[in-house]
């Protein structure tokens, strides 16, 4: 938190003015936190800031009360600059129990504003998340020294404000999570407007409980007016607008980027998405927008299982639709023998993999990059796919439309490897016109095209070697696919050697002509020098925040962002030697490291930390500055 | 092949040969499966659709192989998955009639889950289920379908495996149409084919068939001349439960039970029979616990219920309804959603 000034205001509260502020609210999973932080966020993006966000939440729905793993977080980094992170360090942080405060007081820059509800800080609550009994935080001399520790009664001050309400006790105690979100309102100067609305909306007409969204909105105020009068806090502070180009933007999440996306495509190939998927953490959140979207002719199918919707998708592309399935790494292993069948059949297929820690189940709503090596080889046999992977939520719009475009043009599985950080962040996002995005072309062959009687589905395209997608209803072109060995042309079934070696090859040969599509790999920096930190997916944003820095410093250091994985662009062995060392961080053991160095035969340095967290940039930066240092 | 006008449609006069691709047949000499391949290549020039409408989905095993050898669109897949294909056919295009051919092993073990959510969701498909109690493209093991005790390379001291009643599984689905055949039964498998095909809504057919190598003679106990008639009941809609070889026995309730009586002692005659009424879900679950030796086992169409709207009428219900709601859905104003704001 950088201060640039500070004023005196007519009644003497000095206001300062940030570049960027990074604010934590947390509490139990019923505390409504990610409720509030996305007010937060979205008051943020009206008011003109760049912004990043982070929620963490548990697995369970309602961890039992109190306890450190219910807790909910949700982080946002908003500013007056352009920003790629929810940020590394808290400056300030709303605790609604003590299990939040505990669980999160470490991430909190010292010095930092934390307030918390003092009124849930009893003997039970601290019992509850372990504290030793006679124990308080809020009294501790240290935390108080190290903290700016705001203690306000808010259960209390909530259900006086709200006394003639008429409610009953349980919807105002509700009202806390309001009231905290007033407070932080009146701190750093925003508008009450949006979120009045947005509960006059969300209550009042969508549940029809008008007296739910009033008492709402009067705890709001209340905290807000709490914050104008009881002087507890030492300065207001304002981040003021960013500089952001010129256009139409609105706040996005990854999962709603790859909804967007996914339709975008859609329309743009003139083709209706068939969308089957179990539901499974964090993708789920995909087939819950493309099931509202039935008006764009979107088919979505909850499957019986992972491999059912998988095989769905495979169907429906045979049929002539565009065949897409979504899940995360643990279905993704279950849908490896389809994929294989794709392939096989040299249909398009989309699979949406938002990846999750693991192995087995693992926890599910914390983001890794650990799937890379399943997208690429966990099927049996030889059977590459085309491998892209967003990175940021935003960018999973143009990858959605991407991964449907290679599939089609290719005539094969693609693999999109989103994960659950960007899945579930949000920033902002200028609108593209949908007019500027290239149309997709598809064509189904017909009798017209092809001399009676001799239709072989398995002729290619001299370029990209597709097979043409002759869809059944089509007079004339009757054939069998299978999951046999096809013969080259007439796909008929052939235990031939010489056959089986050549479809083999031309399989592998297929996906790699995809580089001819795709585009090059930039660089960000100087285009050669001492150090590449070459990244893919998700860690983009912290990766090129800490790049910048370490630059700043006066290093040779350079960063490139994978966006697809396999091919990879044509020039990045090119790229990758022009500089003397090459870092590769990744929210895994080394996958990344492993394909480059076997592809190019070039060492690299891994930067490998597997907490389910997304990469702290402070963090990079240490890392990336030994290394140019050595 | 001419071309006759058929209701507004120019539907060509097929036969049978129109339906057979040039791939040579690859099943065992005297394969049961011939007999259906056959009854399926006779049947569909009488289903009154084109040729390119049809699709037949397989997953793996002997019976899988059917779509290689029938001249249509088809699509031989991957073990038990079968199901889960034909659901996306059906849903993208469902114009086109789609069937899936499989085995025991197939659709009642390794596709077990997709056979049950198929048949509970009621897409618009046939299911021809050739039974023949073993595993045959592995080489003979026992299969879900094949009786406790069998020896099998797997089970060399007898299986101690219960197996599964294929129609009792299909009741409790909600099936709509439910049927049995046998593979000898030319005439029988004729009806049924076209009813089944004919039949908004999953439709499932049983076939009895022998596997001449691994399991010969399974259901010689009703396949056969002189055991047909003994052990197995041929029901019709609307007609009374009558069997044997001279028609001289039939089935009645006593106290809510089914009961084989004789109709030669003059104490019971055909109007104290149970009739069969293919619409009653309560007939059908009796007829799925009906079996040889204490019952002959049922025959013939054993439930229809043409009322249940499919999963895929449904699906386009829903996306029919969306689209008439607001005319042409705006994309651009979509990816703006509703919170979007202005800068510069």
């Amino acid at each position: 938190m950088s201060t640039d000034q500070a004023t005196e205001t007519p009644d003497s509260i000095p206001e300062t003015t940030l570049d960027s502020v990074v604010i934590r609210f947390c509490g139990d999973s019923g505390d409504g936190m990610q409720l509030t932080g996305g007010q937060f966020t979205e008051t943020s993006a009206l008011f003109g800031n760049d912004f990043a966000t982070f929620p963490d939440f548990p697995a369970e729905i309602r961890a039992p009360k109190g306890t450190t793993f219910g807790v909910s977080g949700f982080q946002v980094h908003f500013s007056s600059e352009s920003i790629y992170t929810p940020g590394d360090r808290v400056n300030a942080m709303v605790a609604m129990n003590p299990a939040g405060l505990k669980v999160n007081i470490q991430d909190v820059e010292p010095g930092g504003i934390i307030i918390v509800n003092e009124d849930e800080f009893t003997k039970g609550n601290l019992a509850k998340c372990g504290y030793i009994d006679g124990y308080n935080p809020l009294d501790d001399e240290e935390i108080n020294n190290k903290y700016h520790l705001v203690r306000v009664p808010m259960s209390r001050l909530t259900k006086e404000s709200l006394a003639d309400s008429g409610m009953g006790a349980k919807d105002i105690n509700r009202c806390r999570n309001m009231f905290a979100l007033g407070i932080v309102y009146w701190l750093y100067e925003r508008p009450l407007e949006q979120t009045k609305a947005y509960l006059t909306k969300k209550f009042g007409e969508n549940k029809g409980l008008p007296e739910v969204a009033k008492i709402n909105i009067r705890a709001l105020e209340a905290g807000y007016y709490f914050g104008e009068t009881a002087e507890v806090f030492p300065s207001r502070y304002r981040v003021p607008p960013a500089k952001l180009a010129k256009g139409t933007y609105r706040q996005i999440s990854g999962n709603e980027a790859t909804v967007l996306g996914l339709v975008t495509a859609s329309q743009k190939a003139n083709k209706p998405i068939l969308y089957a998927s179990y539901p499974i953490t964090p993708a789920s959140s995909v087939i819950h927008g493309l099931a509202h979207l039935k008006r764009f002719g979107i088919k979505t199918i909850q499957s019986e299982d992972e491999i059912a919707a998988v095989c769905t998708a495979i169907g429906a592309s045979f049929a002539g639709d565009i065949g897409v399935t979504g899940t995360s790494g643990p279905g993704l292993a279950l849908k490896g023998e389809a994929m294989g069948l794709a392939l096989m059949l040299e249909l398009p297929l989309v699979v949406v993999n938002v990846q999750r820690a693991g192995p087995a189940t693992g926890l599910p709503t914390k983001t890794e990059q650990a799937d890379l090596l399943q997208a690429m080889y966990g099927r049996h046999c030889e059977s590459p796919v085309i491998v892209v992977a967003p990175r940021s939520p935003s960018d999973c719009f143009d990858m959605a439309i991407e991964a449907v475009r290679l599939a089609v043009k290719y005539m094969c599985p693609v693999i999109y490897l989103s994960d659950g950080y960007i899945a579930n962040g949000a920033e902002p996002w200028k609108v593209p016109s949908v007019d500027a995005i290239p149309e997709i072309h598809i064509t189904h062959p017909t009798q017209n095209d092809i001399p009676e009687g001799s239709f072989k589905p398995y002729t290619r395209d001299p370029e990209t070697l597709s097979r043409p997608w002759a869809i059944p209803g089509t007079e004339g072109l009757e054939h069998r696919l299978g999951s046999l060995e096809k013969e080259a042309e007439t796909g008929n079934v052939s235990y031939d050697p010489d056959n089986h070696d050549l479809m083999v090859r031309l399989r592998a040969q297929k996906v790699a002509n995809a580089a001819d599509s795709i585009p090059l790999l930039e660089v960000n920096g100087d285009p050669s020098g001492d150090v590449l930190v070459l990244g893919w997916g998700g860690t983009y944003g912290s990766i090129t925040t800490a790049v910048e820095q370490v630059r700043a410093k006066g290093h040779s250091v350079s960063s490139a962002h994978l966006q697809y994985l396999n091919p990879f662009p044509s020039n990045t062995e090119e790229v990758l030697r022009s500089f003397k060392k090459i870092v590769i961080p990744e929210i895994n053991l080394g996958q990344l490291s492993m394909l480059i160095r076997s592809k190019f035969l070039i060492d690299t340095i891994g930067i490998n930390i597997v907490k389910g967290q997304p990469f702290r940039v402070d963090t990079l930066v240490e890392r990336i500055t030994e290394v140019c240092e050595q | 092949m001419s071309t006759i006008e058929s209701n507004d449609t120019n539907l060509p006069i097929y036969t049978a040969k129109d339906f057979t691709t040039d791939q040579d047949v690859r099943w065992c000499p005297g394969c049961g499966d011939y007999a259906v391949l056959s009854a399926v290549r006779k049947a569909l020039p009488d289903i009154g659709r084109k040729k390119e409408d049809f699709v037949f989905v397989s997953g793996i095993g002997c019976a899988a192989r059917f779509p290689y050898y029938m001249d249509t669109y088809g699509m031989h897949s991957i073990h038990g998955r079968g199901l889960a294909i034909a659901t996306g056919v059906k849903c993208a295009n469902p114009k086109l009639e789609v069937c899936m051919v499989s085995g025991d092993g197939d659709l009642l073990s390794i596709g077990g889950n997709h056979t049950i959510h198929t048949l509970r969701r009621n897409v618009d498909i046939t299911i021809l289920l050739l039974n023949n109690k073993i595993y045959g493209l592995t080489k003979g093991q026992y299969s879900p379908t094949s009786e406790t005790g069998k020896i099998s390379p797997t089970s060399p001291a007898g299986s101690i495996d219960y197996p599964i009643n294929p129609i009792a599984l299909t009741v409790a689905t909600g099936c709509t149409f439910i049927a049995r055949s046998i593979d000898v039964d030319m005439k029988g498998m004729d009806i049924i084919l076209k009813r089944a095909m004919a039949h908004r809504g999953t439709s499932f057919v049983e076939v009895y068939q022998d596997c001449n190598i691994f399991n010969h003679k399974a259901w010689f106990y009703a396949s056969q001349k002189d055991t047909m008639p003994e052990n197995t009941i041929k029901v019709e809609h609307g007609k009374p439960l009558v069997f044997g070889a001279n028609r001289d026995k039939g089935i009645r309730f006593n106290c809510g039970h089914p009961e084989v009586v004789s109709l030669e002692d003059g104490k019971y005659n055909e109007s104290d029979l149970i009739i069969h009424d293919e619409t009653d879900r309560l007939l059908v679950t009796l007829y799925a616990q009906m079996a040889y030796p204490d019952f002959p086992e049922p025959i013939g169409i054993l439930h229809a219920d043409p009322t249940k709207p499919t999963y895929n009428d449904l699906l386009y219900q829903q996306l029919e309804e969306a689209q008439g709601i607001g005319g042409q859905p705006d994309l651009q104003a979509l990816i703006a959603g509703n919170e979007s704001w202005e800068v510069g």
